[in-house]
């Protein structure tokens, strides 16, 4: 369970006894157990991504760390202070599975957003600005407006945003999920790339077995009702990735044993009323075949 | 990554093209409306209609030349009017919407009453206004047409300050944004399609409020006036030549309020709204 970079550095995201419980309206009927017991450490420049089937509350784990929604009990550690007070430092990026740009700011004004809000200099502004989007290869399109791109771009665009203020930690909500396959295998390089120029740690939420295992240094598969952590796999593919490494017999290994953890929570979560999760998750397995 | 990547979406302004765009964009209607007079004028002339019932084209532009000083003088009085009642509603719909936007328990107990005064004939009003604010006072009129324009305004206003997307909301969240950044970067830039629309709208119904309402009671050197006492002594094509004024200066505002729409949203493509 733990990796090289774990021993040796502090952890950027500690997770310890976390559950998120939404009550509905105060009934008892509509309390929905999102996460229950949730124990996790990332280390400094981890990759880490959370794979699970729809109601596993992988995304809901992914906003507890982002402070965009509280805990109903446990604590969440970021960067050595609570998750609230790193907000408040802006210790993070986040990007969403919609890149969310402001239709009324040029690229480079949507690149601006967050250092504006942290009240950087227009000097200051402009230099980040340009350099993060040459980070993601799209300095040309600096003065062009968002709905003059297309769908990758965007979420390129989006990627460049939440690195802007060089976070310590980027959280990543699938963010790719609405990009065709072609693209979407196209961002993940990108994407790899830019993690290892700018040694940022990643928290990745994603359905793709194919995309998590490919990514990350580890996956935490989760499974849902409650929602929890089932298994956690070191995905021990060489640093350096590349197309070649889809084709890697290690890989495939990985990817199997990914969908077998997550088959495995299919077996024993499997009660008859609860089809919806099992297709889910065999959509998840289909996925990671296509891959 | 390439140029060839950007996809341009039909909305896409084209600059450079200007003047062929203008030719496209204004010729047809341009044409249709010569059509239309056209055929009205040979209408007329062809069955004889009665000049008390509707006069040809011709003559109404011949009367409105004729008496171009005196429909000039009128126009100008209510033309005051106008903009006084514009910028008094429209400046008090968008603070008081500002103020409602902010507080929820404004929005719960406000929102309810402004909708429905908003489907309220205010015009029937005008009479009562012309008692409060001045029989032959311009303030009466220009209270009518900023009553009129305050609602939508002020709808408006609320909706595009509260109408976010949640998803922005929860981005400028995780940057620790300040309520007055989220304002400002958010909600604002978000309220101007609305607000605009708003005053599109507020033009034509000032325009409106300040005609009507001169027809209760004005003096003799109003748009208002002119058309009721003129429609009574049956001397039609003037009643007609001070209508084509009110109708100038309704286009006329319509035409600032679209061009100022433009220079502060470049970004916005309405046009896309119809397709």
């Amino acid at each position: 369970m733990t990796t090289e970079g774990q021993s040796q550095a502090r952890p950027v995201v500690e997770i310890a006894g976390v559950s998120k419980v939404f009550d509905g309206r105060a009934q008892r009927a509509t309390r929905v157990e999102a996460l229950v017991g949730i124990d996790l450490s990332i280390a400094a420049g981890e990759f880490v991504s959370l794979i699970g089937p729809s109601g596993c509350g992988k995304s809901t784990l992914l906003r507890l760390i982002g402070d965009l929604t509280p805990p109903t009990s446990g604590t969440i550690t970021v960067n050595g202070k609570p998750a609230e007070r790193a907000r408040r430092d802006r210790d993070y990026g986040m990007v969403f599975q919609a890149p969310i740009l402001f239709d009324w700011r040029t690229v480079q004004g949507n690149v601006e957003l967050p250092l504006e809000i942290s009240g950087a200099s227009k000097a200051q502004r402009q230099q980040r600005a340009m350099e993060h989007l040459r980070l993601v290869e799209l300095s040309d399109f600096a003065g062009h407006y968002p709905w003059q791109l297309s769908g990758g771009m965007q979420q390129r665009v989006a990627i460049a945003r939440a690195l802007a203020v060089d976070p310590a930690l980027l959280l990543m909500d699938e963010p790719f999920g609405a990009l065709d396959e072609m693209t979407r295998e196209r961002m993940n390089l990108e994407l790899l790339k830019i993690w290892e120029r700018t040694e940022t740690t990643i928290v990745f939420v994603t359905h793709s077995i194919a995309e998590a295992v490919f990514l990350s240094t580890r996956v935490v598969v989760m499974s849902p009702r409650p929602g929890r952590i089932s298994s956690i796999i070191d995905i021990d593919l060489p640093r350096e990735r590349n197309v070649e490494t889809r084709e890697l017999e290690q890989y495939f290994h990985l990817v199997t044993a990914v969908r077998e953890a997550l088959r495995g929570d299919e077996r024993s979560g499997g009660s008859p009323d609860e089809d919806g999760d099992d297709i889910a998750a065999r959509r998840v397995a289909a996925e990671g075949l296509s891959g | 990554m390439t140029a060839a990547e950007v996809e341009r979406p039909a909305g896409v302004r084209r600059l450079g093209k200007g003047v062929t765009r203008g030719i496209r964009a204004w010729g047809p209607p341009t044409l249709l409306l010569v059509g239309l007079l056209a055929v009205w004028e040979i209408a007329v002339r062809s069955f004889g209609i009665k000049q008390f019932i509707l006069p040809r084209p011709l003559a109404i532009a011949e009367t409105w030349v004729t008496y171009l000083p005196e429909l000039y003088a009128a126009a100008r009085y209510t033309f005051l009017e106008i903009l006084a009642g514009l910028v008094i509603g429209a400046t008090a719909g968008i603070v008081i919407g500002i103020v409602t936007a902010r507080y929820r328990f404004m929005q719960d107990s406000l929102m309810p009453f402004a909708v429905a005064a908003s489907s309220v004939p205010i015009l029937a009003f005008a009479p009562l206004f012309n008692n409060w604010f001045g029989l032959d006072q311009q303030l009466s009129k220009a209270m009518v047409a900023a009553v009129l324009c305050f609602f939508p305004v002020m709808i408006n206003t609320v909706r595009g300050l509260t109408n976010v997307d949640a998803r922005a909301l929860e981005l400028l969240r995780s940057y620790a944004a300040s309520e007055a950044a989220v304002f400002r970067k958010l909600r604002v830039p978000n309220s101007l399609p609305f607000v605009f629309t708003a005053l599109r709208l507020a033009v034509t119904l000032a325009t409106i409020g300040a005609v009507v309402g001169e027809y209760f009671a004005a003096p003799r050197s109003s748009l208002g006036q002119y058309i009721a006492t003129y429609s009574a002594f049956l001397n039609f094509e003037r009643s007609w030549a001070a209508i084509v004024f009110a109708c100038i200066i309704g286009i006329g505002l319509y035409l600032i309020v679209a061009i100022a729409e433009r220079v502060v949203m470049p970004w916005y493509d309405r046009q896309a709204e119809w397709r």
